[in-house]
């Protein structure tokens, strides 16, 4: 059907020394299958934006937001927003995860655990994260406090339910396996149900990070922080500043994009992969 | 213990579990120690709830949420999945979605309300493509995924069987994807929901149950907020588990493609 050949893959970091040797080991035509769709996509925006047919205001040709991002970014305001929303989903999701990997892990090991527990995680679960926002700000006030303990609460649900699921998974034959060895409760959870369900506990910290970072910046917009990307795209509306907005999506996209590559494929790659569970 | 004894359990548990929860909440409420317009006791909020839904405010805070959520949720559907598939198969279209895709999704939806509400100002427009923004990306990439990871083998058993082109298609990649289709989907539904309501909050409109909550934070009324938490809770579950159970059991379950859970 196709030939599963990754292009990058082919280049790996020879025993270069001159320049000349760098220079052509970089693969172009990857590089260059890369960038087009961007090329393309950039002039059709910026056609439209000279094109008039929306008021400059509202739809800035990308060198203003290009020029607005470096202005912020020099002028230290950009960073620091960025910092605070930042320290904000790590506490957020700090307390999700160590919360939401404990119980998930206990009602996945104990019935009657999950008999208590799995009705409050099922009715809590399907509820938007957001819908929470207002509750929360009215219970613990506008500002960080609520702000972050919503966080971490809506972060916990994906990360409890995935490390039930994965204890469970673990298969029976495994268990029984290890038992027959003469394997002790405490060899039998750190050696075999730990390591099965870890993939299942990554896919669940993966999904509460992402969604930990999502209400994040929605959060931010309603709970009047100081500072926050969210809240400064959320301040620009009122004065039509497009342009700042859409220089605080790129680095909201940016941190996203960090958290998920420099963050999860990493520790992916050292646990999950490496033990053979899933291929990369 | 058999089968039907053990749900039997649990479901006693659950319902003992709920009983406490409730309890110690109504105990809280009672303390004292919290300001009632706070945390208002069960019985008014569900005295709330019953005087919302019987003057069909709360029906029409509903209708309006779930159009929106479907709307959305719709266009996801059309463009998402037709272009997962071409990017599963055609090796030009994924080299010109891919690198697009990875931009954009990480950004979370909610980031661009502010940015649709100027384009496209308060109102269904707006959190309509909020919904089609949150949901086209589990949508595509589940859906070219599936499609990537149909067992070689089958194919190769299908073509020397005869199989060509269209039969290929639906009878062995369409099938063999639909695991990741149907999770795809389930992905969808659940990030449209969360946008939905989160768009509404952001960009006030009138009516829809995002709004309701919101509002509600300004006159102080935690039990409209609680009561339509309610609504809002009840409406994801039935969702999940009426419309896509349905869906999961006529198809991939059906077609033996995974197991039943064992419980």
């Amino acid at each position: 059907m196709r030939d599963d050949v990754p292009p990058a893959a082919a280049h790996a970091p020879a025993s270069s020394g001159a320049p000349a040797e760098l220079w052509a080991s970089v693969p172009w035509r990857a590089v260059a299958r890369t960038v087009f769709p961007f090329v393309v996509v950039g002039g059709l925006w910026e056609v439209v934006a000279r094109s008039g047919i929306f008021p400059p205001r509202l739809f800035p040709p990308l060198e203003e937001v290009a020029e607005t991002f470096v202005r912020l970014t020099a002028a230290g305001i950009l960073p620091h927003h960025a910092f605070e929303t930042v320290v904000r989903l790590m506490a957020g999701f700090g307390m999700g995860a160590v919360v939401g990997v404990a119980l998930g892990i206990i009602m996945g090991r104990s019935r009657r655990a999950e008999d208590i527990f799995l009705p409050l995680v099922s009715i809590g679960a399907p509820i938007p994260g957001l819908a929470y926002a207002p509750l929360f700000l009215l219970w613990f006030g506008l500002g960080n406090v609520g702000a972050v303990i919503l966080v971490g609460f809506v972060s916990a649900f994906p990360i409890i339910l995935n490390s039930w699921t994965g204890v469970k998974a673990v298969k029976e034959i495994w268990i029984r396996a290890a038992q027959v060895m003469g394997a002790n409760d405490r060899r039998l959870f750190r050696q075999v149900i730990l390591p099965g369900a870890l993939p299942y506990i990554l896919t669940g910290l993966r999904l509460g990070l992402a969604q930990a970072w999502r209400i994040l910046v929605a959060v931010e917009m309603l709970a009047a922080v100081p500072w926050g990307l969210g809240w400064m795209i959320f301040g620009a509306r009122e004065f039509l500043n497009t342009d700042v907005m859409l220089a605080g999506i790129v680095v909201i996209g940016a941190i996203g994009l960090a958290l998920e590559k420099l963050v999860f494929q990493r520790l992916e790659q050292f646990t999950v992969v490496r033990w053979g569970m899933i291929t990369s | 213990m058999n089968a039907s004894g053990q749900r039997a359990r649990s479901a006693r548990r659950a319902v003992f579990t709920l009983a406490v929860a409730a309890a110690l909440y109504e105990l809280m409420a009672r303390s004292g120690l919290f300001p009632a317009a706070l945390v208002p006791t069960v019985p008014t909020v569900a005295s709330t709830l019953t005087a919302m839904l019987l003057d069909g405010t709360m029906l029409r805070h509903a209708a309006y949420t779930i159009y929106r959520l479907l709307s959305g949720l719709g266009l996801a559907i059309a463009v998402g999945l037709p272009l997962g598939i071409l990017m599963g198969r055609f090796r030009a279209v994924e080299h010109f979605f891919l690198p697009l895709v990875s931009v954009l999704m990480p950004i979370p939806s909610l980031a661009w309300v502010p940015v649709f509400i100027l384009w496209f100002g308060i109102g269904n427009t707006t959190t309509i493509l909020i919904v089609f923004y949150a949901a086209t990306f589990p949508m595509l990439l589940n859906a070219w995924t599936g499609v990537r990871s149909v067992n070689p083998l089958w194919l190769r058993a299908a073509g020397a069987m005869g199989a060509r082109g269209q039969v290929l298609f639906w009878k062995v990649i369409i099938p063999g994807a639909s695991p990741f289709i149907i999770t795809g989907l389930r992905q969808a539904v659940l990030r449209a929901w969360i946008a939905v309501v989160g768009a509404e909050i952001i960009a006030a409109s009138a009516w829809g149950l995002g709004w309701v909550i919101y509002d509600a934070k300004e006159f102080l009324n935690a039990d409209v907020m609680l009561a339509s938490l309610a609504v809002i809770g009840g409406i994801g579950f039935l969702f999940e588990r009426l419309v896509l159970g349905s869906v999961e059991r006529a198809t991939i379950l059906r077609w033996g493609m995974v197991q039943t859970a064992k419980s």
